[in-house]
């Protein structure tokens, strides 16, 4: 290292070359300039001339100047030239680097590396032994080898922070037992913050030489979430900032942004470290949606925390009377009010109470049941800590038991009374104001509530303290008892409107809500062995940098290794077991570290600022200045002019391609389908198929428009990811198997189409393959379609008014037949004497279509109208594609008109009936 | 309907030249010039024909129409009578246009191309002539007059394209008598050929004017430094080291050249005159007409 005043070179023998300029200045002034190019009539007349000087140019002084200084700038730059450089040690012993490497390390991680590689550069230089001692938690056995400093570059450059704390050796002498003779210096590259072993450590390497240590550049944040019933984040950092807190998630298209903004509370300042704690006061619909924490403009480990089921949604488990399958008799059901009121804010799950059990939610919500079979377990659950909630009804009005029946949380009058109804005295009652102090604080119950019928409590001294909802003549509606760490709540009304008109109020959404909320979620630790999950597998896992991956090659992990926190073997990230999943998060307190009897470095004075690429960079800007000044010689200034023209105006079509706002475009072929009737398909990307599609829909086209009033335009070709599918009623889907998935906003919008009235025809295409073995299109079929909202389905029933909707129909052929064609399912239990045994959703129209006839390929006709593709043989092919023609023209019929067509079933009957009547009238 | 490039550039060719030609007087050649026109020709007009001018009383005679009698003249005898006219040819004018290679140049973009300037000068004079009775033609095509003869020959001047060389010159095989010719070029190139047209010319009685248009760059050289000249077609080259310091040679040749022309077309009768396309075309127009009407 040469030092010339505050610059430093690293290379100082590159510097000899500057005794090359001269020799250039001469070389280049004696080159001419390249003559200029002129075009000139008038040549004929200058032949023979001479000229009078010979050699009258040169290369002017200013030009020759310029490109001197330029080469004089690279010869500077290879020089390795650095302002102030970190001043030389003269150590002769070996050098120990140690590097923390834990996540508190990320955030200036390349600064890091930088300064242990130059350290190591110098050591190389000085011919000392040195050793890296990469304090990641995860150390070689054995005592740390020393080797020549510069084999120990790649290995530096490979090492990555990780996502758990800073780990060092257990055993400071064993590690350091190969140190070789001489004093040994140390460089500590810290990350601020105190880890076990560390003291030991400094106070080993103290002995043995001296320390300096790098503290880190910049103030460290960390998060940490703090469970309970309420959860809250916990700020930690180095310094007094306050950054946001970023709440990241999905937004109702499935995009990852950023869904919310917390700001940290106060500060409370101990031993350098303030904490703030953060409420997580976010909508329950917005809070469902979070899958992680993020201090704003940091980006490390710590600075992330993992949304688990802690902070997510509850899980509610409904056991009620099974549900009535009719539409009509929904209404009736007490279950269906719930699953509205909560599905929006929780995670249901409806079965028998030990099905329920088994999936250890959170919430249990018994609709007039009593006498229940698993009494004991439900018990025994609520005794831990389950919130049990339970509705009144007929079924418990009428239990004779009543006064035995365990988990109710006051005792009750068995009969019930009713108010206003034709029998009794007195008007229906409203519900008293909620008690300030209550769960329910704040909310106003609506004056059009009104009461008919309640379970009353028998009068007792706690009554009064259990009620946490009374009706206006103070008779309990809601009351509470606490079970072990667990509570019981009592609606004494039922969750349908035959009691009362709660339930189809907004109060009644929002007082289950409340509820819901006071559930204890129990740390997931505790429980994670009381369901047989034993391990918990790794699902997410983030690295040193706060970044996310999915989790590959790592084992699971015991429970009881889950409650220590990240560490080698268990980065943070997200760890599932069954359906439960719990995140292991790197921040949490913070403690910073004291370095007694160690030379501490100013921050951010480490090293020199490297002056190369200056250098490098102002060669550059002199060598394109010569250019130019070289065109102005040859070309005149107009060319010069045009080439600095032109190097301003480069960067000028990107911003101008960023300042364009993406202008909406509209398909025209989808301007057109909105204004007339037009079938449409789905692009492939397979010519082949494409072509087959849009010729099949023309031929249907044709055929439809001459032998029905339907009069489709030209077919649309609709391309999923860009078009908007409103406007359609028919989509045909042809089945490929390198057919590339749709994008989640695809899927979106499809699930809209098929919910709004939409069909899709899905046809595998492979009629003359399927069943016997061969590959088929099923699984690509499964695949495209697994996000589609798609119902139960099976086989066209006979009597389906698909069979009926145009021609009577009895099989549906394409270019082959005789495989089976699956629609919407007719729903369990539903009788077909009515003849319409379809569940009336969408207008009794099944939103897909499923076979494997190709279709297309028969309906196919070129421009001409005649077939494009051949059908079985002879007269009984033609046959087939007829057949094929009028099943696309029945579907065409069945989408276009929906249950009109099924209810056409009934005119024969209809008119028979009136002409009964007239038969029997006057 | 779309229009021909052709058509198009021989529109704007015909409304330059009319806009150049609108403010001079129709040429008529003087009534000597017409007789000495007559005068040496082998053939002599003293017959009958189209013309303006009284010739003679003839008896009407079997295929004269009834339109053609005299009434007047017949009205003093019993015979009809028939009045003749004298004969008279108008004056022809072959035009012929350099399309070497170095007409293309324009010093400056602001600047026609000497071709352009050439084209424009000699349709203006197709019109002025046309205008005044005379029969204009392309050297080498007949010679026709007539309004509608402009619009041809501007199509064809429109048309003409340049050939690959350097040189070109007209055939002195396609002189013919009783013509006047307008020679344009720039004469930069070999002139050889000027010798042998003219010495044709005055074999056969044809005189005609040379003009020589040049581009402003070509008249004063303004180059300077090293700079590799070479010409249009980029069959001759010339390097200098110092092109200012060629300047004075350069402009010695080309006024050597401009001397030795002027000579030579005032030995075979002929005019000779310079243009340069920095200057405004109605200038060199006005002197041709007035070289051409004397």
């Amino acid at each position: 290292m040469l030092m010339l005043g505050p610059i430093g070179f690293a290379a100082p023998w590159v510097l000899t070359a500057l005794i090359a300029l001269p020799v250039l200045w001469v070389i280049l002034r004696a080159l001419p300039p390249a003559p200029r190019q002129v075009a000139f009539p008038g040549v004929a007349l200058l032949r023979g001339l001479l000229d009078r000087v010979p050699i009258a140019r040169r290369t002017p002084w200013w030009l020759l100047l310029l490109r001197l200084a330029a080469v004089a700038a690279m010869i500077l730059a290879f020089a390795g030239p650095s302002w102030k450089p970190a001043a030389p040690g003269n150590q002769t012993g070996p050098l120990l680097v140690v590097l923390d490497a834990g996540w508190s390390a990320a955030p200036d991680w390349p600064a890091r590396v930088t300064r242990a590689e130059s350290a190591l550069s110098d050591a190389a230089a000085q011919g000392r032994p040195a050793a890296l001692l990469l304090a990641d938690g995860r150390p070689a056995p054995g005592a740390l080898p020393f080797a020549p400093a510069d084999t120990l570059l790649a290995g530096l450059r490979a090492a990555q922070p990780v996502s758990w704390p800073t780990g060092l050796p257990d055993d400071p002498s064993a590690t350091l037992a190969a140190v070789p003779e001489g004093q040994l210096s140390t460089l500590w590259i810290s990350d601020g913050l105190d880890h076990p072993n560390r003291a030991a450590w400094l106070a080993a390497v103290a002995d043995r030489g001296p320390v300096t240590v790098v503290p880190p550049a910049r103030a460290l944040r960390s998060l940490s979430l703090h469970a309970g019933d309420t959860p809250s984040l916990t700020l930690s950092a180095t310094d007094e900032a306050a950054p946001a807190i970023l709440a990241i998630g999905p937004d109702p298209q499935g995009v990852e942004r950023e869904l919310a903004r917390l700001t940290p509370g106060d500060a409370a300042t101990a031993a350098g470290i303030s904490t703030r704690p953060t409420a997580i006061d976010l909508p329950p619909e917005l809070r469902n949606r979070i899958t992680r924490f993020q201090v704003e403009g940091e980006a490390h480990a710590g600075a992330v925390v993992l949304a688990d089921d802690r902070v997510k949604r509850r899980k509610v488990g409904l056991v009620g009377e099974a549900d009535r399958q009719a539409e009509g008799q929904q209404l009736l059901s007490q279950l269906h009010y719930l699953r509205r009121a909560l599905t929006p804010t929780t995670d249901l799950v409806e079965g028998g109470l030990g099905d329920v059990l088994n999936t250890a939610p959170d919430v249990i919500v018994l609709a007039d049941q009593v006498d229940l079979a698993e009494a004991d377990d439900l018990a025994a659950w609520v005794d831990e800590g389950g919130l049990l909630i339970r509705f009144a009804g007929p079924r418990m009005a009428a239990f004779e038991d009543l006064q035995d029946e365990p988990l109710i949380p006051v005792a009750l009058r068995q009969g019930g009374r009713d108010i206003g109804g034709a029998l009794s005295w007195g008007d229906p009652r409203g519900i008293a104001p909620f008690a300030a102090d209550g769960v329910f604080a704040g909310l106003t119950p609506p004056e059009d509530v009104a009461i008919r019928a309640q379970l009353m409590a028998q009068p007792a001294p706690d009554l009064a303290e259990k009620t946490l909802a009374a009706l206006s003549d103070n008779t309990p509606l809601v009351t509470r008892a606490r079970v072990g760490q667990g509570q019981v709540v009592l609606f004494h009304v039922t969750a349908n409107a035959e009691w009362s008109n709660l339930p189809i109020s907004g109060l009644f959404v929002d007082m289950l809500n409340r509820l819901v909320q006071t559930a204890r979620v129990s740390p997931a630790e505790e429980r994670a062995d009381d369901r047989d999950q034993p391990f918990w597998t790794p699902e997410t896992v983030l690295d040193g940098f706060g970044r996310a991956s999915p989790a590959e090659g790592l084992a699971p992990v015991a429970a009881a290794d889950l409650v220590l926190g990240p560490g080698p073997d268990r980065p943070a990230g997200i760890y599932a077991a069954g359906e439960r999943r719990v995140a292991l998060n790197a921040g949490g307190p913070l403690v910073l570290a004291q370095w007694p009897g160690a030379t501490v470095e100013a921050a951010g004075a480490a090293t020199g600022r490297d002056l190369r690429g200056l250098l490098l960079a102002l060669a550059a800007l002199m060598l394109a200045l010569d250019a130019l000044g070289s065109a102005m010689i040859a070309r005149g200034g107009r060319v010069a002019a045009a080439m600095l023209l032109a190097v301003m105006i480069l960067p000028a079509p990107q911003a101008q391609a960023q300042a364009q706002e993406p202008a909406p475009d509209v398909n025209p072929e989808l301007a057109r389908a909105a204004n007339e009737v037009a079938l449409a398909y789905v692009v492939t990307g397979d010519d082949r198929v494409d072509e087959a599609s849009l010729e099949g829909l023309r031929g249907l086209s044709m055929v439809l428009a001459q032998r029905t009033s339907v009069e489709p335009g030209q077919p649309v070709a609709i391309d999923l990811d860009q078009d908007d599918l409103s406007v359609l009623t028919f989509l045909y889907w042809p089945i490929t198997d390198t057919q590339p998935a749709p994008s989640p906003q695809a899927y979106v919008r499809l699930n809209h189409f098929l919910r709004s009235g939409g069909m899709i025809l899905f046809d595998t295409r492979d009629g003359d393959v399927a069943g016997v073995g061969g590959p088929d299109m099923s699984q690509a079929l499964q695949t495209l379609a697994a996000p589609l909202e798609v119902p139960p389905l099976s086989p066209v029933p006979d009597d389906h008014v698909l069979t009926r909707s145009f021609y009577l129909l009895s099989d549906f052929p394409g270019r082959w037949q005789g495989n089976p064609v699956w629609l919407e399912a007719p729903p369990a239990g539903a009788e077909a004497a009515e003849g319409v045994p379809f569940r009336q959703l969408n207008d009794g129209v099944s939103p897909v279509v499923i076979g494997g006839n190709s279709w297309a390929e028969a309906w196919a006709v070129d421009e001409n109208g005649y077939p494009t593709f051949p059908i079985g043989s002879g007269w009984e092919g033609e046959m087939q594609r007829e057949m094929a023609f009028r099943f696309g023209v029945n579907l065409i019929m069945y989408v276009l008109t929906g249950n009109y067509k099924s209810d056409q079933v009934h005119v024969p009957a209809l008119l028979d009936r009136m002409r009964t009547e007239e038969t029997l009238g006057p | 309907m779309t229009q021909r490039p052709a058509d198009l550039r021989a529109a704007t060719l015909r409304s330059g030249a009319q806009s150049a030609s609108g403010h001079l007087p129709a040429l008529i050649l003087s009534a000597e010039r017409l007789a000495a026109m007559i005068a040496p020709g082998a053939h002599g007009l003293r017959r009958s024909g189209p013309g303006e001018d009284f010739w003679q009383y003839r008896p009407a005679a079997q295929g004269d129409s009834a339109r053609s009698i005299d009434w007047r003249r017949s009205a003093r005898s019993d015979a009809q009578f028939v009045r003749d006219r004298e004969a008279q040819t108008a004056q022809a004018v072959g035009l012929w246009i350099s399309a070497g290679q170095g007409m293309g140049y324009a010093g400056s973009p602001d600047r026609p191309t000497k071709a352009d300037r050439a084209h424009l000068l000699a349709l203006a004079l197709a019109m002025v002539l046309l205008r005044g009775g005379e029969k204009v033609g392309l050297l080498g095509q007949p010679a026709r007059a007539g309004r509608v003869q402009a619009d041809r020959l501007a199509e064809q001047i429109a048309a003409s394209v340049p050939i690959p060389g350097d040189d070109d010159a007209p055939s002195p095989d396609m002189l013919r008598p009783n013509q006047r010719l307008v020679i344009l070029s720039d004469f930069l190139t070999d002139t050889a050929w000027v010798d042998a047209l003219l010495a044709r010319a005055a074999g056969i009685g044809v005189t005609g004017v040379l003009m020589q248009i040049l581009d402003p760059d070509e008249e004063v050289f303004p180059y300077e430094g090293a700079v590799l000249f070479r010409s249009l077609s980029g069959a001759v080259r010339h390097d200098s080291r110092d092109a200012g310091g060629l300047r004075d040679a350069y402009l010695a040749r080309l006024a050597e050249r401009r001397d030795w022309l002027r000579r030579r077309a005032t030995q075979a009768g002929w005019q000779f005159g310079h243009h340069s396309t920095g200057h405004a075309p109605a200038v060199a127009l006005s002197w041709l007409y007035q070289v051409l009407a004397d």
